[in-house]
């Protein structure tokens, strides 16, 4: 680990994908992540990183670019913003169907339509549920702070690669605005990166059968077979690769989930509830998929209710009513609009509900 | 009885049966851009894209690396496997609905920006695939299922000149309009899809071929009458010809 | 009989399109009377005494089923 530097939320996980062995970038520049955009088009041409910054027409082309890239299986990124993200749906599903490695950041704002350009958490479902076609789904990962952000842009690659999924880190516009010092870590040695070469569409030199690459097949019980394996992988990214922290849940009677800067946010919120004698917790899912429900549940059987709080009218509190499963009240709290609430907001709104 | 091949598949051919109708032009292009491949000794750098429509097979045709892209982004998936490997071959190809209707954006900015790719254009004037509808190509006047009165200015517009726009983007290094309705426009087109390989080859930019093809099979006429009807009715409206080349002649 | 050329067809791979046949200059190909398994009548050679080579035939078909050889020297 290097010393501690200053750095923007959107540049610090920039400078960790860099790091993390990222060599192509295709992105459309969009507020609030446009400075993600900016800086690999600065970094990537340098003469120490050598690689690709490509600033494509639109966001439809951005993650088509990412699809090509990702078919030669080297490590490949893109960042946008909601509206951006909504374009990038078709990609999404295409790459997740010919299960191509690749890491997508999306700096959450207010919507829907064109909303605003002040921070959101109302992409969730879309993040979650799978916003394009099909049975598919990302890995999300919700860093709370910008030193979590970049160590989740490493571990993103890595996923991306061990399963050969698409990883999304969903980023609500505050962290990717906030500046705090983080920590770097050194950068990755590209050898220790999976082997892709026995699928991937590098050219077969004439030494190999061509490798085909995509998310179709015309045959009913061949299409059915490649969504197995699909079905499979996702069942061992649910087993294997759950993300949760737990913050004084260990006696608490009350359980506040919020994820990402709610996360934090929701953190103050409990300390405050604990000078006033409650029992406060907070369980912050750090994987948004795979949700983390049975850790999630079995805090409800010593708990009294639960209250998620996001920045959106109510969407990871479906999943919190999901892990709970009526064994406990779930409160919601949100606010919209790029509104953030202030650990009063949501203090006040917790002791009308206990 | 001692003879030799003179005439012969290609090698970058998969030698898979082709899904195409009787008749369909797309098999003849499909050989000559494997013929290329094979003379320019390139087949084990190639990568090809696919799209969305009749040729959605094509990457399985070809003895070459290859994927499908979404409708109409071939363009944008061959610009990220060309910068993510360059010194790779890399080529599209595409019919008149992805190409020159969906995929208008993705082609105009990859031929703008340089891309050191190929794209190998099939202009039937008709969507193949899915049942015979208006392409932005399909001529005025030309009943398809979903201009059943025949295509009217005042409502579809007249046919987008696909070749025209192109050459006016300063990336371009090949550009030519050609048809495969005889042995000879065969011989032609093959002579400009290698240009058009040779365009990325030396780094010059961007190569396309559009080349003017049948569908009897939507067109509601027999291979050779078909290629009458192409003759008489597309090419006075699409006009053969090279529109830009900077790779000059072979030495 | 020994020919300076041969067309040689793959029947079963012909979809019948006839645009060899169409294609020919010396009228040596035809549509068979027979069917393959696609149920195609494929081109097949009738005077193959005719052919000159050209390999219009080879350019014109869609199926690549076709094969042009020619007598070694």
């Amino acid at each position: 680990m290097a010393e501690k530097v200053m750095a923007k939320g959107t540049e610090a996980i920039a400078e960790a994908a860099v790091r993390a062995g990222c060599r192509l970038y295709f992105g459309y520049p969009i507020t609030p992540q446009s400075e993600l955009t900016e800086y690999m088009a600065r970094r990537m041409p340098e003469k120490d990183i050598n690689g690709v910054f490509l600033q494509a027409e639109s966001e439809v082309a951005a993650v088509n670019m990412i699809y090509g890239a990702g078919c030669t299986g080297h490590r490949v990124m893109t960042s946008t913003s909601s509206p951006g993200f909504s374009l990038m749906q078709e990609g999404m599903s295409y790459i997740a169907g010919a299960e191509l490695p690749s890491v997508f950041v999306n700096v959450v704002r207010g919507g829907p339509g064109l909303g605003d350009i002040q921070p959101g958490q109302c992409d969730y479902f879309q993040a979650t549920k799978g916003g394009g076609h099909g049975d598919y789904r990302l890995v999300v990962y919700g860093p709370e702070s910008l030193q979590e952000a970049v160590e989740l842009t490493f571990k993103s690659f890595d996923i991306a690669d061990k399963y050969r999924t698409p990883v999304l880190i969903l980023a609500d516009g505050l962290l990717g605005q906030m500046m705090e010092p983080v920590e770097f870590p050194e950068f990755n040695d590209p050898k220790s990166f999976a082997d892709h070469s026995g699928w991937a569409m590098r050219g077969t030199d004439m030494k190999r059968k061509p490798n085909l690459v995509s998310s179709f097949n015309i045959d009913p019980n061949g299409l059915e077979e490649m969504n197995h394996r699909y079905q499979e992988k996702y069942r061992k990214i649910v087993e294997n690769e759950q993300m949760f922290e737990e913050y004084m849940t260990e006696d608490a009677d009350y359980i506040i989930v919020a994820y990402g800067t709610m996360g934090r946010i929701a953190k103050s919120v409990a300390k405050e509830a604990r000078e006033k004698g409650i029992k406060t917790g907070v369980f912050r899912p750090i994987t948004l998929w795979p949700f983390p429900y049975e850790p999630l549940a079995k805090l409800a059987d010593k708990s009294k209710m639960f209250f998620a709080v996001e920045m959106s009218a109510g969407q990871m509190v479906e999943d919190v009513r999901l892990a709970v499963n009526g064994k406990k009240p779930v409160e919601f709290y949100g606010r919209t609009g790029g509104i953030v609430p202030t650990p009063n907001e949501i203090l006040s709104k917790f002791m009308e509900l206990i | 009885m001692p003879y030799i091949d003179k005439m012969k598949g290609p090698h970058a051919l998969s030698g898979k049966e082709f899904t195409y109708c009787p008749g369909c032009h797309h098999g003849i292009i499909h050989r000559l851009v494997a013929e290329v491949i094979d003379e320019l000794g390139i087949e084990g750098q190639t990568m090809m894209v696919a799209p969305v429509g009749c040729s959605v097979f094509a990457y399985e045709f070809f003895n070459v690396d290859g994927t499908v892209a979404a409708h109409g982004r071939a363009p944008a998936v061959a610009t990220g496997i060309k910068r993510a490997m360059p010194d790779k071959v890399v080529f599209t190809y595409q019919g008149d609905g992805d190409l020159a209707a969906i995929g208008t954006a993705e082609i105009i900015h990859a031929a703008n920006r340089g891309e050191k790719l190929t794209s190998i254009f099939v202009n039937n004037a008709i969507y193949g695939m899915t049942g015979g509808q208006m392409a932005p190509t399909t001529l005025v006047g030309m009943k398809t299922t979903t201009s059943p009165y025949g295509r009217k200015i005042e409502n579809e517009g007249q046919p987008i000149h696909v070749a025209e726009v192109i050459k006016e983007l300063r990336g371009v290094a090949y550009l030519e309009r050609t048809k495969v309705d005889t042995p000879q426009d065969v011989i032609k087109t093959k002579a400009a899809i290698k240009k058009a390989f040779m365009a990325q080859i030396n780094g010059l930019g961007f190569g396309m071929v559009e080349i003017l093809s049948t569908c009897p099979t939507n067109w509601g006429l027999s291979p050779v009458e078909s290629l009458k009807w192409l003759e008489e009715n597309m090419v006075p409206e699409f006009p053969l010809g090279v529109f830009v080349d900077k790779v000059g002649d072979a030495k | 009989m020994e020919y300076k050329n041969l067309v040689e067809i793959n029947q079963e791979r012909c979809k019948g399109c006839g645009l060899c046949i169409n294609a020919c200059p010396k009228k040596v190909l035809g549509f068979s009377e027979g069917y393959n398994a696609k149920g195609y009548h494929p081109s097949e050679v009738q005077r193959p005494e005719d052919c000159i080579g050209c390999g219009f035939c080879y350019r014109m078909c869609p199926d690549v089923c076709i094969t042009v050889k020619t007598l070694a020297k």
